[in-house]
């Protein structure tokens, strides 16, 4: 493990690369600020500068940058406009508000950022010591289990898309597999539902695809129904806290980031289950004194929040890293990259490109200090960006993902194919069906399928699924997890009906 | 009926679609040597294409009930919304992916800027013109020469 530290030390300190972490950063900051851009679709925009960089440890440092830049600008504008840029600080705005009402801005946002450094700190901490031991257990699966593991994977994705979701996001989940069976696939030499259109022929473009999932849905929705933008005008000064605060948070901090971390790791939850949860338990087990100041402005109410968010981005790189298996959106567009950089995340990557392991690793708490320092002397300048007109802000946002798909094909149909995918995105959005269970589905999908060919192919038929005790354990806790929700809502359903009928 | 019930009953005919070419139309022309083979190119589609009717048909049906809850932009109010300017940059996209190597990037792309914050209401020319063409070129300076990606700057007839 020193040995490892040393190549990601000896790589995340070139001068390219640190550049490239404090770039990500000021860049995924700016834009996280912006309400109705997620870090999904800043990612999604920055992968065509990522893979056209050629170094894989490069691009993901940047984007592993960008990502917690967006988080981190994303509780900045919670915090002063009560207007989330990221679903997973939606939680911080319940007390960071309040706090910025009072007068409290600058605190606020020092409380913040140093809960986000905590969170994502220890989580980094975590990160390096589970991160090789499930990467050498996950070194003895074969094909059917990584199979069964991608069905456990994409099964937790629905089971926790939330009551009455969870058919919607199988949907979703079966329509991106879908998706990916278009095109020719490596196993077999033929084009499959191409439907004769050479321009099929290579698949649907992932980048596109992120593109019109994410990004230009939430341009338009910013297009449809304009968010009031204007915040209070207010001097942010007075960014210190006290020592006694620093006591009460302390205890907090080091709680949420374990647990943040943890439920990172799960795929499907992930920063804004993270979040909530932190916040909810913290305020159960606050005192009843500290507990009438939840929702008031209470500075455990807001460290909360923000350092389980930050832990759990942190947390979701176990699965991608030692499994090649993405529990998010967000990590699932960081794997379409790296495959488009010709690295395969999952157990080897750690025996065979060390570097851009431990890179990111490091990278990770470099980007930390970097968001500390960088940004909480600059916090009232970039809180400026906020007042960007919106006449210029969404022209440019649909240019740049037009110009995504563009530069990953050099190829004008992937534009019509982009735009079309868009229109379907947003109806389906506005039916509130899950968009991210799709693209994790289309990633997922073509490696699923190998898997699933190999298994069969060397058992010569369905038989590996009895056969490997730990291929048919793993697919009964997949299906477990999609018939659980359905399973209790209905109880709870049944229990509220005689209880109904008692009275 | 509810949109979510709607989008479920075309994506249904989606499923069955594809689950026709799946199951009917791919084995036909496949060799003889492969017949033998455990897993065929259309075994994964299949089990895809019924996977997709089963849980498409759940939400048609209705067997899930989900809690009503106000969401962010609501469908059943469209009309409130600036409808009109979604639709007007959704077609300047289109316009602009047909233009783009005819036209040149140059010219495309600060069109399209300008037209962009035109159709959100902008009329600030003297602002307007100097950013969408700096933009233009810095964007082109970068993809072109940066990232060493070939984009057409000018009209097709005038060169390059």
């Amino acid at each position: 493990m020193l040995e490892g530290l040393l190549i990601g030390l000896q790589t995340a300190f070139s001068i390219q690369n640190l550049l490239m972490v404090i770039a990500g950063c000021l860049i995924g900051t700016f834009i996280g600020m912006l309400p109705g851009l997620g870090p999904m679709s800043i990612i999604a925009i920055m992968i065509p500068v990522a893979i056209s960089m050629g170094d894989p440890s490069a691009a993901l440092i940047l984007l592993a940058g960008v990502y917690y830049g967006a988080i981190f600008g994303g509780s900045t504008s919670s915090i002063l406009l009560n207007a989330p840029g990221v679903a997973g600080t939606v939680a911080s705005s319940f007390d960071g508000y309040p706090m910025a009402q009072q007068g409290k801005a600058g605190k606020a946002l020092t409380i913040a950022a140093i809960a986000s450094f905590a969170g994502g700190t220890i989580g980094a901490i975590l990160l390096m010591i589970f991160a090789p031991a499930l990467s050498s257990v996950a070194l003895i699966f074969h094909s059917a289990e990584y199979f069964a593991l991608m069905v456990v994977g994409l099964s937790a994705i629905a089971a926790f898309a939330g009551t009455g979701q969870v058919a919607k996001a199988m949907i979703m989940t079966l329509l991106g597999l879908i998706m990916a069976t278009v095109g020719e696939g490596a196993l077999f030499n033929m084009p499959r539902f191409t439907m004769g259109i050479m321009d099929l022929q290579s698949g649907f473009g992932f980048i596109t695809l992120a593109m019109a999932m994410f990004a230009l849905p939430e341009a338009l929705f910013l297009v449809l129904k304009p968010k009031n933008l204007q915040g209070d005008e207010g001097e942010i000064k007075d960014l210190r806290i006290t020592r006694t605060e620093a006591k009460a948070i302390a205890p907090v901090i080091g709680r949420q980031s374990l647990q943040g971390f943890f439920i990172g790791v799960l795929p499907g939850a992930g920063a804004t289950i993270a979040s909530f949860l932190g916040y909810a338990v913290e305020r159960n087990i606050a005192t009843k004194d500290e507990q009438e100041q939840f929702g008031k402005g209470s500075i455990k109410g807001l460290a909360a929040p923000e350092s389980a968010n930050n832990a759990a981005c942190t947390g979701s790189f176990v699965p991608l890293l030692t499994l090649g298996i993405p529990g998010s959106g967000t990590t699932a567009i960081l794997l379409g990259a790296l495959i488009a950089l010709n690295v395969t995340p999952g157990p080897r990557l750690m025996i065979d490109e060390p570097q851009i392991f431990w890179a990111v690793i490091m990278s990770m708490f470099i980007g930390n200090l970097v968001l500390l320092i960088l940004n909480l002397p600059l916090i009232p300048y970039i809180a400026k960006i906020l007042a960007v007109p919106r006449n210029y802000l969404i022209p440019f946002i649909l240019f740049f993902t037009l110009m995504g798909a563009y530069i990953g094909q050099n190829n004008a149909t992937e534009l019509l194919l982009l735009v079309g995918f868009g229109i379907c995105a947003t109806a389906l959005k506005f039916a509130d069906y899950p968009l991210a269970p799709l693209l994790i589905g289309f990633i997922l999908g073509g490696m699923m399928e190998d898997n699933f060919s190999r298994a069969m192919q060397l058992y010569d038929g369905i038989g590996f699924i009895w056969e490997r005790p730990m291929t048919l354990g793993l697919l009964v806790i997949a299906a477990i997890l999609v018939v659980l929700p359905s399973y209790r809502a209905r109880r709870a359903k049944h229990r509220a009906a005689g209880v109904a009928d008692g009275d | 009926m509810a949109l979510d019930r709607w989008i479920a009953l075309i994506l249904l005919g989606v499923c069955l679609a594809y689950g026709y070419a799946a199951w009917f139309t791919m084995d036909a022309n496949l060799a003889p040597f492969m017949r033998r083979n455990p897993i065929w190119p259309s075994t994964f589609p299949k089990v895809l294409s019924i996977l997709g009717i089963i849980s498409t048909s759940i939400v048609l049906l209705g067997f899930e009930k989900s809690e009503a809850k106000e969401p962010d932009v609501d469908y059943r109010r469209l009309g409130e919304y600036h409808v009109g300017q979604a639709l007007m940059l959704l077609a300047l996209m289109v316009i602009y992916a047909i233009c783009l190597r005819p036209l040149g990037f140059l010219f495309s792309t600060s069109a399209f800027l300008i037209l962009g914050a035109y159709t959100l209401g902008e009329r600030k020319w003297h602002v307007m013109l100097p950013i969408a063409l700096i933009a233009a070129l810095g964007v082109w300076y970068l993809v072109q020469q940066v990232l060493g990606i070939y984009m057409r700057p000018l009209p097709g007839f005038i060169g390059v």
